[in-house]
């Protein structure tokens, strides 16, 4: 049997001592006064450390008795009205991204018509073409000068299928081809990866845009299924359209927003 | 002589062994031969004969839960039919009126300056309440389609509204938790708002017209976890039922003078109305439950007030007309209670009957917002946020078929008054009105800007209402 259980054992028996309660009410009154002369008394790292434990201790008592004291007074609830009401279904339900309707669609496809974009960036600085391309050198002694490889950030498409290289003028390099683009939507403030489909416009001409080349203000076209757009005929939206941000040859990704 | 032999021969030939039931499953008659030549017109005219009808009821008939709508012969010979077996033929009655589905959006209101979160038509038809994010009730007329009175008062979101089934008083609960009577004809809250709840409001139930003749009572369920029983003339609790553990989701007051409640503990609790004692307690769900719904709902919504359009002069004989009306559609059988739930299952249960579940409905594949029984308790509609509506036999629970079509969630639904068309609101933006006869789109109504939060269709099916997040409130019509 363990040292510790025979006292245990014997209360059983023979119960506390007569004056066992007595015993300890005294030394716990004195605990406190022990306590202060230890607090009093001990110098340099005991000191320190004694002081520590006693504050984390009190830290704790003052918490205890806060949390006591808010559960019995009553307090003004948070009552001020909130924007955004939903029914009483959705209280309790976590809010997922939330799907704005698109009201301007029918203004989106008049200006899409007219080939114009009120657009987050409206001016870009136009690219010259030999900062675009790099004139590279074929043939046996290299002295042709008919093939080119874009410098630029490109989106090549899915089922995009090379020329015979020999015949190949401009070269997409593949280091610098992108397939997804960082996507803000300006209403909610948030950021999604979003997959692109196409490249809309390039300001810089037809011709980068035929080619996929994505610069500073170049609209691409993105997929937004995953953010649940709705039209107000009740279809869901796919592909809407993106004005590029950044310079993405320079910042290794693409960061765009939404055209709303 | 010949011939005559020869006729004779083909009829015993062409004629097949039939039982005709009534939806509970109790024969009418002994089974017979039929000849295969009767169609659903034929059957009809029988059935009037067999049950005496004075007026000429239309009914549908179903063999092994399909609509029968050729002759009986060519069913047979379509679907392969042993005409060995005696052949179960199953009638229901159906209204004898029509509504005209919606398919136009008469007119759109503006008023409201924050989502429309309830929309509500009076048990006649003749009123329309709405409840919303910027803490007011509206009441709308509906003749001219414009703003009647705007009730203020609430101190947050009105979650929702209930119409006492005489149409002499309306409720609105709040966020806050606080009730507020209203009185329809003036626009002017009756009385200061009642306080007890604290936290915000869930349901509103009004006890049945045909068990108190001026509706005085009604419960109210709340997010804190109680159900509280009110007087509206005595403005104050009469009971609180609680019990619940979590949030009560849904409350209902049932014909035969019980309360159900639907909690996020995953139980329903059924209560009797004098004491507030607890009576049954009804398990079986393993999520939250989400909603409840009864066989007798329509007409508890509607009280004494039907097609006809009848005006009542004193309460007593309202009360008779109502009592008339909910024994009629309650018919014999117990009153069945549905209750869908976050654990994407449906329950039927006889609560009168035994505490366990009568049939487990699965099929959805998310949880369950909004379940309805059809005006004639044939039909359950329950609204999915797996972006489907599901149509299901009331009697059994069997499944029947899936309205697919909506590209987001499903929140609510509304069936016509007579039974016979489901309207569903969703956060796709659009209503659709769904046939149940073809189990097809009928029609689709877009217009709405952003989600559609409520839905009603009124009870004397000239139109339907709605409102949702682009804070307007939508009148549509035949």
């Amino acid at each position: 049997m363990p040292q510790g259980d025979y006292i245990e054992l014997h209360r059983k028996r023979n119960g506390y001592r007569h004056d066992h309660f007595e015993r300890k009410r005294k030394k716990e009154a004195r605990e406190v006064h022990k306590r202060s002369q230890i607090a009093q008394k001990s110098l340099g790292i005991k000191g320190k450390m004694f002081a520590k434990k006693r504050y984390a201790e009190k830290a704790q008592m003052k918490k205890t008795l806060a949390m006591h004291e808010e559960s019995s007074s009553r307090r003004k609830v948070d009552d001020d009205v909130h924007e955004g009401a939903v029914p009483a279904y959705l209280l309790d339900r976590e809010t997922t991204t939330r799907a704005k309707v698109l009201s301007n669609t029918v203004k989106q496809k008049r200006k899409e018509k007219a080939g114009k974009w009120d657009v987050p960036l409206p001016k870009v600085r136009p690219v010259a073409e030999d900062e675009m391309f790099k004139v590279i050198r074929t043939g046996k002694r290299k002295t042709k000068q008919w093939k080119r490889m874009i410098t630029k950030v490109t989106f090549v498409g899915q089922g995009f299928t090379r020329k015979p290289p020999k015949y190949e003028r401009f070269i997409r390099p593949t280091g610098l081809r992108f397939n997804k683009a960082h996507v803000t939507h300006p209403e909610l403030k948030c950021t999604f990866n979003l997959e692109m489909i196409g490249v809309k416009k390039n300001p810089n001409g037809p011709m980068y845009t035929s080619l996929g080349v994505v610069t500073k203000g170049t609209i691409i076209e993105v997929n937004v299924s995953e953010l649940g757009l709705v039209t107000p005929a009740g279809k869901v939206v796919w592909g809407k359209y993106a004005q590029v941000t950044n310079n993405p040859e320079n910042d290794g990704c693409i960061n765009a927003v939404l055209l709303v | 002589m010949e011939v005559d032999m020869a006729d004779g021969s083909a009829e015993s030939n062409n004629s097949v062994m039939c039982q005709l039931l009534d939806p509970e499953g109790t024969p009418l008659e002994a089974s017979m031969y039929l000849p295969q030549t009767v169609g659903p017109k034929e059957l009809q005219q029988m059935v009037n004969k067999l049950l005496k009808n004075e007026e000429k009821l239309p009914y549908s008939f179903y063999i092994a839960d399909q609509e029968l709508v050729i002759q009986l012969g060519d069913y047979l010979q379509k679907n392969k039919v042993s005409v060995e077996k005696v052949v179960t033929i199953v009638y229901q009655p159906q209204a004898v009126f029509r509504i005209r589905p919606v398919n136009r959006c008469s007119s759109t209101i503006a008023g409201h300056t924050e989502a429309v979160l309830s929309v509500v038509f009076s048990p006649d038809g003749q009123q329309l309440a709405s409840g919303s994010g910027d803490t007011t009730v509206r009441l709308w007329d509906l003749n001219t389609q414009t703003p009647m009175f705007t009730c203020t008062g609430h101190k947050n979101w009105v979650l929702c509204i209930a119409w006492s089934p005489d149409g002499k008083h309306l409720v609105s609960g709040s966020k806050s938790g606080e009730l507020q009577c209203w009185d329809p004809r003036t626009g002017k809250p009756s009385g200061n708002s009642l306080m007890g709840h604290k936290k915000w409001i869930t349901g509103i139930s009004w006890e049945p017209a045909h068990l108190n003749a001026p509706c005085r009572r009604f419960v109210s369920s709340s997010k804190d976890g109680d159900a509280r029983i009110w007087d509206v003339t005595l403005r104050k609790t009469v009971i609180i039922l609680s019990g619940h553990t979590l949030a009560v989701t849904c409350v209902k007051w049932g014909g035969d003078g019980v309360i159900y409640t639907g909690s996020q503990d995953c139980t329903i609790k059924v209560w009797e109305t004098t004491q507030g004692k607890l009576i049954r307690e009804l398990k079986g769900h393993g999520h939250w439950v989400n909603s409840l719904a009864l066989s007798t709902e329509y007409v508890l919504r509607t009280g004494a007030f039907d097609h006809t359009r009848k005006q009542f002069s004193s309460p007593e004989e309202m009360k008779e007309v109502a009592l008339e009306r909910y024994n009629k559609m309650k018919g014999n059988a117990p009153e069945r209670l549905v209750s869908g739930s976050d654990d994407f299952t449906m329950f039927l249960w006889e609560p009168s009957v035994s505490k366990q579940p009568k049939t487990r409905m699965t099929g959805h594949q998310q949880l369950v917002n909004h379940v309805y029984f059809s005006p004639d308790g044939q039909w359950i509609a329950s609204a999915s946020f797996d972006k489907s509506v599901k149509l299901w036999n009331g009697i059994t629970g069997k499944f029947v078929a899936a309205f697919r079509g909506h590209v987001g969630p499903v929140y609510q639904i509304s069936w016509s008054a007579d039974s016979r068309l489901l309207l569903s609101g969703s956060k796709d933006s659009t209503l659709k009105v769904w046939d149940v006869r073809t189990q097809k789109l009928k029609q689709d109504l877009p217009g709405h800007a952003d989600e559609v939060f409520a839905v009603d269709w009124s009870p004397d099916g000239e139109k339907v209402a709605s409102g949702g997040r682009d804070r307007v409130l939508k009148l549509w019509m035949g």
